[in-house]
């Protein structure tokens, strides 16, 4: 019974969703209080019926019922409990509940914890996020229904696929969606503000703490991913620029302008109409990024089925979003009229560069990533297009904008006018060369991008200290947004320093080795010492046995295993990985050559860790500046933006 | 700044900003375009020699051969009409095996051997790349051959 009272309590949510829209935009429209509580009380009730039905397919995965067609195809008896609960989402079906369980909770925490804001700008907020869920929620009843029966049902189940069978897999689609689904929050506040016909600092106050959380699970889910591809996907790449890793990278690139953007328009008032289009933007990325990885368009990783009957509907949502939302911006921008004027080398100033760098690349990005589907589409030949188009265009804008944020952070609202004297800039450059050549001499690698991506690394870590260390000096507070945002930038140069050590000076060798034999990778002697069957709760493997030396000492020992699941029987690779400071030393088994011989993948892979850790850091960042104090006055008073003095807040 | 001055600079920095995507997307364009041929194609000489493009097919049982101990791999992929051989160097992805579709990035060397410098079998035992599959579908139709690949999917 349980998957079918799963599929009803979808089917009243959709009902509710129905509800909230209606009720939240009416509602908000004709100024009917009873309406607007309606819709909040919709939110509420939609959310315990997708709850209920997630539930129910959990429920179904945890006790083996083969009987679900989505089950049978995903789990197996022998898979371990954490990845039954995890497969949920391993699929196309389920990650869509997984899409809609997320936006209900979002939809839930906006109704209840934005009660400061005007009666009907929430309900409007509310009845936007109905819209599209009811999209969703539709899309999935309609065309992928987790709970359909398979008759008769199966014995065992297909497994899991055994990629996915991995900590940091179960974790990564939950946060990576909690991103996404966190940009229709910032869409639905933009749309409701269009329809107030009210954009001003108060507004922008109200959105900027909830694009900031979307960004920080944005950030995680993206740097999760990045991590798992590395040690799982069994080559140690770090970042590949597929399609999909595009899809979640560009409105992460979106978020980051809107949430700069939104500093300008909270401060000063300016960039309104702008501020309004990355919003849109950045939820249609995100609807693109469902579009592309669900409907089969691009194939990856990522794509489940192509199905075009899912194709056809995601795209059509896709329309009416973008479409809709440019129509409503189109008809009351021009209400928004903003005519305060800014230095040339003011924060304003700095922070447009910011904006134009980072939407500059994530339109090279779609064109990219598009590209080959228009070709196809016109027959003009089928196309690929490479990494190094990839590198380049993220290599162009991003180096003047790291650079950028480390002068910017200290210039002045409205003139042209920096904190602190030039001299603090040259100090901070030479110690910044000083450092970059250190990192240099260490890796023996003297070229110019090496010399630049270190230097601005470290650069915007310098800078970012300055004004922390300042106002602890002259023994002045620091509020949390100044915190989160020095620290946000230190990740970003952490993030910077890595990409620039692992991409200059990593090295990797695909070689025969027998037992006994050796490889001498950046001075350190990889030597297979066995190889020997070994089990797992659901698979058989070779574990091979590597020890690693540097001079002479032993400095690591890597487990590195060649696994076959019993289900699935394909082959899959666990890396052997050891992790350090300065660098990891990677080893991959590829397969029996015969004669004894083994082929083996040995990398060294330098600063490679500080570029998960960048992003961390960058979402930690993230958090502290949502705790600013001023995001949680209960009635906000001050409308009028104050031309704000040299420690403004980010 | 006046407002008039402040809609010059903004005007001035998203032109600029376009004309740096431009500039920047046709130079990283003109470079990194892969084209994809599949194997009637390379052997009607349609390709370029010595320039990268990506091959795919079908790879024929018993056409994978190595030399024990060696890490270098020959082998052919087919579209049924015509095979290409392909000579390899290095670790395969783990789901390269014959039965499978593949694809290979890589040149023709001038003996009409491509040598390939990627190979790439996707992350799924039904998968199936979409130029290889249409590529089939246009000439042969392989049926239970691909269909044998599946594993042990219901």
């Amino acid at each position: 019974m349980t998957p079918e009272l799963g599929h009803f309590a979808l089917a009243l949510a959709l009902a509710l969703a129905l509800a909230q829209t209606f009720f939240g935009l009416m509602g908000g429209w004709k100024r009917r209080s009873r309406w607007m509580d309606a819709a909040h009380s919709a939110v509420v009730g939609q959310a315990v019926f997708v709850a209920a039905a997630f539930a129910m397919l959990s429920r179904a995965f945890m006790t083996n019922d083969f009987s679900v067609a989505y089950v049978a195809n995903n789990s197996n008896s022998a898979l371990p409990a954490l990845f039954k609960f995890s497969a949920l989402w391993g699929a196309h079906e389920g990650s869509l509940l997984l899409w809609i369980f997320i936006l209900s909770l979002w939809s839930v925490a906006v109704s209840l914890f934005s009660k400061s804001l005007p009666e009907t700008f929430r309900a409007r907020v509310v009845g936007i996020l109905g819209l599209v869920s009811v999209g969703f929620l539709s899309f999935t009843l309609g065309t992928s229904n987790p709970f359909l029966r398979l008759i008769p049902a199966a014995a065992d189940g297909a497994d899991l696929n055994p990629l996915l069978q991995d900590v940091a897999l179960a974790v990564h689609p939950p946060m990576l969606y909690t991103g996404y689904v966190g940009t229709a929050v910032a869409f639905a506040f933009a749309c409701a503000a269009m329809f107030e016909g009210r954009l001003d600092a108060t507004w922008a106050r109200w959105t900027r703490p909830w694009t900031t959380v979307a960004w920080l699970f944005l950030t995680v889910g993206i740097a999760l991913g990045s991590w798992w591809a590395y040690y799982e996907l069994g080559w140690g790449g770090w970042w590949f620029w597929d399609p999909v890793e595009n899809a979640s990278f560009m409105p992460w690139l979106m978020s980051t302008a809107l949430i700069h953007s939104l500093a300008v328009t909270e401060k000063r008032g300016l960039f309104k109409s702008w501020t309004l289009l990355l919003s849109i933007f950045a939820f249609s990325l995100s609807l693109l990024g469902t579009f592309l990885v669900r409907s089969g368009v691009l194939v990856s990783v990522h794509s489940f089925a192509s199905d075009p009957a899912r194709g056809i509907f995601i795209l059509g949502l896709l329309t009416f979003f973008i479409i809709g939302s440019l129509l409503l911006f189109a008809w009351r921008a021009p209400l928004l009229k903003s005519s305060a004027g800014f230095g040339l080398f003011s924060r304003e100033a700095f922070l447009l560069l910011n904006n134009v760098l980072l939407v500059v690349s994530a339109a090279l990005i779609l064109l990219g990533t598009l590209w080959p589907l228009f070709m196809d589409a016109f027959s003009l030949g089928k196309i690929s297009v490479g990494p190094p188009y990839f590198n380049a265009i993220f290599l162009v804008p991003g180096v003047p904008l790291v650079v950028a944020i480390g002068v910017g952070m200290h210039s002045t609202w409205k003139h042209s006018r920096l904190a602190p004297k030039p001299v603090v800039f040259g100090v901070l450059a030479a110690v910044a060369a000083v450092l970059a050549l250190g990192f240099m001499v260490w890796l023996s690698h003297y070229t110019l991008l090496a010399a630049v991506g270190f230097m601005a690394g470290v650069f915007v870590i310098g800078a970012s200290l300055y004004e922390p260390w300042q106002r602890w000096r002259g023994g002045h507070s620091l509020p949390a947004a100044v915190l989160g945002m020095t620290i946000a930038h230190i990740g970003v140069g952490m993030f910077t320093i890595g990409v620039t050590g692992v991409e200059s000076s990593k090295i990797e060798r695909d070689i025969a080795l027998g037992v006994g034999d050796t490889t001498e990778v950046a001075g350190y002697v990889f030597k297979l010492e066995s190889l020997k069957p070994v089990q797992g709760p659901n698979y058989n493997a070779t574990e091979g046995e590597v020890t690693v030396r540097h001079d002479g000492d032993l400095v690591a020992t890597l487990h590195p295993q060649k696994r076959s699941y019993w289900v699935r029987t394909n082959p899959m690779t666990e890396a052997g990985i050891a992790v350090g400071p300065g660098r990891d030393l990677f080893a991959a088994l590829g397969e029996d050559l015969g004669g004894g011989r083994w082929s083996v993948r040995v990398q060294y892979k330098p600063l490679i860790r500080y570029i998960w850790l960048g992003a961390l850091v960058m979402a930690l960042g993230g958090l502290l500046a949502t705790a600013d104090r001023r995001y949680r006055r209960r009635r906000p008073e001050e409308v009028a933006v104050a031309s704000n003095s040299a420690h403004a807040e980010g | 700044m006046t407002p008039r001055r402040k809609r010059l600079v903004l005007f001035g920095s998203v032109l600029l900003g376009v004309a740096l995507a431009a500039g920047i997307a046709t130079l990283a364009f003109r470079d990194n375009l892969q084209y994809f041929y599949n194997p009637s194609e390379v052997a009607a000489g349609k390709v370029p020699v010595g320039k990268r493009f990506r091959v795919g097919g079908m790879v024929p049982n018993g056409s994978v051969h190595r030399e024990t101990g060696s890490l270098t791999v020959n082998f052919e992929v087919t579209d049924f009409e015509n095979t290409v051989k392909i000579s390899y160097s290095g670790v395969l992805p783990d789901l390269f095996r014959e039965g499978q579709g593949i694809i290979a990035h890589g040149k023709l060397d001038n003996q009409g051997v491509f040598v390939a410098d990627e190979v790439l079998a996707k992350h799924d035992e039904k998968y199936m790349p979409p130029e290889v599959r249409d590529s089939l579908k246009k000439t042969h139709t392989p049926g239970t051959e691909v269909a044998a690949v599946g594993a042990s999917k219901s």
